[in-house]
């Protein structure tokens, strides 16, 4: 018991070291980008076109990561793009987590005809196929930065609310929440007080898993050319560029690949890393 | 006049006429222990839900009178009820391990009620638990208070809520099945500490059980209940002489005896069961006719 017990410790500090120590290095790299990144983004130099990275016979040792078919560095437009992507998993994250959170909240703990509501409004948006919803919603309201966290929160919102109501519910019937209600606690104050910090690990677990998810939509709009405006590089658009010339370059298609696949990769491990954290069996 | 007094409760399932409730009435003195017995469903939880007013969603009063300390509960405001009843009256509940809220420390479990409803400072609040504590004889109080629930053992976190229950020196304590989910061991300690507890405070206790055996030993008056109607309302002694009721005569002839595990047990007889559903039914029939 006891040695499972570590050997789960272990495997989780491990699994946290690791993503979040890519997170922290990428999150780093995003911040610092107009000061570490070694060429302009936008530059473009068509004589140095399609230089390959470091490690591959004829490469240019000012290109570490190589050129795009433009004569752009790799590097820089990577470092630029993990802006993008790290600002759109934080506020997306956050604002998807506070809204479907506080719906769930409610619905599972009032019940009533505020849950009717909110559950009937989470059966109807699940109907929708999510990409297709959000390409929509990005034509309506116009290509950029706000447009895409606006369109991840309408879209997302749901995840929360479904399994945080679920959550909600089940504290609720708890006889603590019986014995803080005959001592005179309000309902309100019963929620906030009692309720929202058994219920806020499960969250915090999700918002992980949500910014992977806001990581992944955004590269799928700059994919389809719906994120933002092309001078802002960003991975998915690099990811759309790099598959035009695939053949003759295809480290400008795989280069941010992998760096959108760690970051989203890193995202789910540091919610399992942080739910076995959490948990007050193994804790 | 009794500190609880309850006339013609009547518990009814939202929306669909069912009754859970028929029209109890019962009273509970200060200092008097008072059983209430009865098979699963019977309604003996209802009861002390329904003073404490924590009934679950689905069910609703639907009519008589709560009266506590001369004050018909069911008349008040809801706030001014609440208000009321974290003054003067305290749940012991049943299941010590989902009771107190895991992701608080005990201290502020405890003085919640002293500084909301009673307007206590925090200090004296806090002496009070750590009292509270000492007098429940858990060791080291200063210790358990900053402990989380996780870290107590089940015994343990019992104790805690009955020192919680009677830190606030409640009138009226609602005791649901407090032993039910504990040890045996355990239990016999449990149920002593709430007998002292409760004679020391001269607190009124309605304890909710199935166990006759447990009536036995902590209760003076009881009353058997079978679904959701009182049948039959008597002291302690005389019921276990000769029970009023065809029916609590057979419930107290099916309970297993201690002094004899080899008798075999004699389940409720289905022509008692059948007519005690008669009478639930007749009942009935004239509320709805009446």
């Amino acid at each position: 018991m006891l040695d499972g017990r570590s050997r789960v410790r272990r495997r989780a500090g491990l699994r946290l070291w690791l993503s979040g120590g890519w997170l922290m290095l990428a999150a780093g790299a995003a911040l610092l980008a107009p000061w570490i990144a070694p060429h302009d983004p936008l530059a473009q130099d068509l004589f140095a076109g399609r230089m390959p990275p470091f490690w591959v016979q004829g490469a240019d040792p000012l290109y570490w990561l190589g050129t795009d078919s433009l004569g752009r560095d790799v590097l820089s437009r990577l470092l630029h793009g993990a802006r993008v992507a790290f600002a759109v998993a934080l506020v997306a994250g956050l604002a998807t987590a506070v809204l479907g959170a506080a719906l769930g909240l409610l619905a599972g703990f009032y019940r009533g005809w505020v849950d009717m509501v909110v559950s009937r409004f989470i059966d109807i948006w699940m109907a929708f196929p999510p990409v297709l919803f959000a390409i929509l919603l990005i034509a309506v309201m116009g290509p950029g930065l706000t447009s895409i966290i606006i369109a991840i929160v309408i879209i997302d919102w749901t995840r929360f609310a479904r399994v945080v109501r679920a959550e909600a519910m089940g504290q609720g019937a708890m006889d603590y929440v019986a014995s803080a209600q005959v001592a005179g606690r309000g309902r309100f104050s019963t929620l906030l007080v009692e309720i929202l910090p058994n219920v806020l690990p499960t969250i915090v677990v999700l918002l992980t898993l949500e910014m992977g998810i806001a990581v992944i939509v955004e590269a799928i709009l700059s994919f389809v050319n719906l994120s933002i405006s092309t001078d802002q590089p960003t991975w998915g658009g690099m990811i759309a560029e790099g598959r035009t010339s695939i053949h003759q370059a295809w480290w400008v298609l795989v280069v941010p690949l992998v760096a959108l696949f760690l970051t989203v990769l890193s995202f789910s491990q540091l919610g399992e890393g942080l739910k076995d954290r959490f948990d007050p069996v193994l804790r | 006049m009794s500190y609880l007094h309850i006339e013609n409760l009547t518990v009814g399932l939202k929306g669909t006429g069912d009754r859970l409730l028929r029209g109890v009435s019962l009273s509970v003195d200060a200092g008097e222990v008072m059983g209430l017995v009865g098979e699963s469903g019977a309604g003996k939880s209802m009861i002390g839900k329904a003073i404490l007013g924590i009934l679950p969603r689905s069910a609703e009063v639907l009519g008589g009178v709560i009266e506590m300390d001369g004050e018909n509960l069911l008349a008040l405001p809801p706030r001014l009820r609440r208000q009321r009843i974290g003054a003067k009256a305290a749940l012991i509940p049943q299941d010590p391990l989902t009771a107190l809220n895991p992701s608080r420390r005990i201290a502020p479990q405890i003085t919640d009620r002293l500084v909301d409803i009673l307007g206590w400072d925090k200090a004296r609040a806090r002496d009070r638990a750590r009292e509270s504590l000492a007098e429940v004889q858990i060791p080291d109080p200063d210790r358990v208070l900053r402990c989380y629930p996780h870290e107590l053992s089940g015994g343990m976190r019992q104790r805690i809520l009955i020192a919680s229950a009677f830190a606030a020196e409640p009138k009226l304590i609602v005791a649901d099945e407090p032993t039910t989910a504990l040890d045996v061991t355990v239990q016999k300690q449990i149920l002593r500490l709430i007998r002292d507890m409760q004679a020391r405070h001269n607190t009124a206790l309605l304890f909710v059980t199935h166990d006759l055996g447990v009536v036995a030993k902590i209760c003076q008056k009881m009353t058997v209940l079978y679904g959701g109607m009182v049948l039959e309302q008597t002291d302690v002694r005389s019921f276990f002489k000769a029970p009023g009721h065809p029916y609590s005569a057979a419930l107290l002839a099916a309970t297993p005896r201690h002094d004899d595990p080899a008798a075999s047990l004699t389940p409720v007889p289905d022509h008692v069961v059948q007519a005690v559903r008669a009478e639930v039914a007749a009942a009935d029939r004239m509320q709805r006719h009446g």
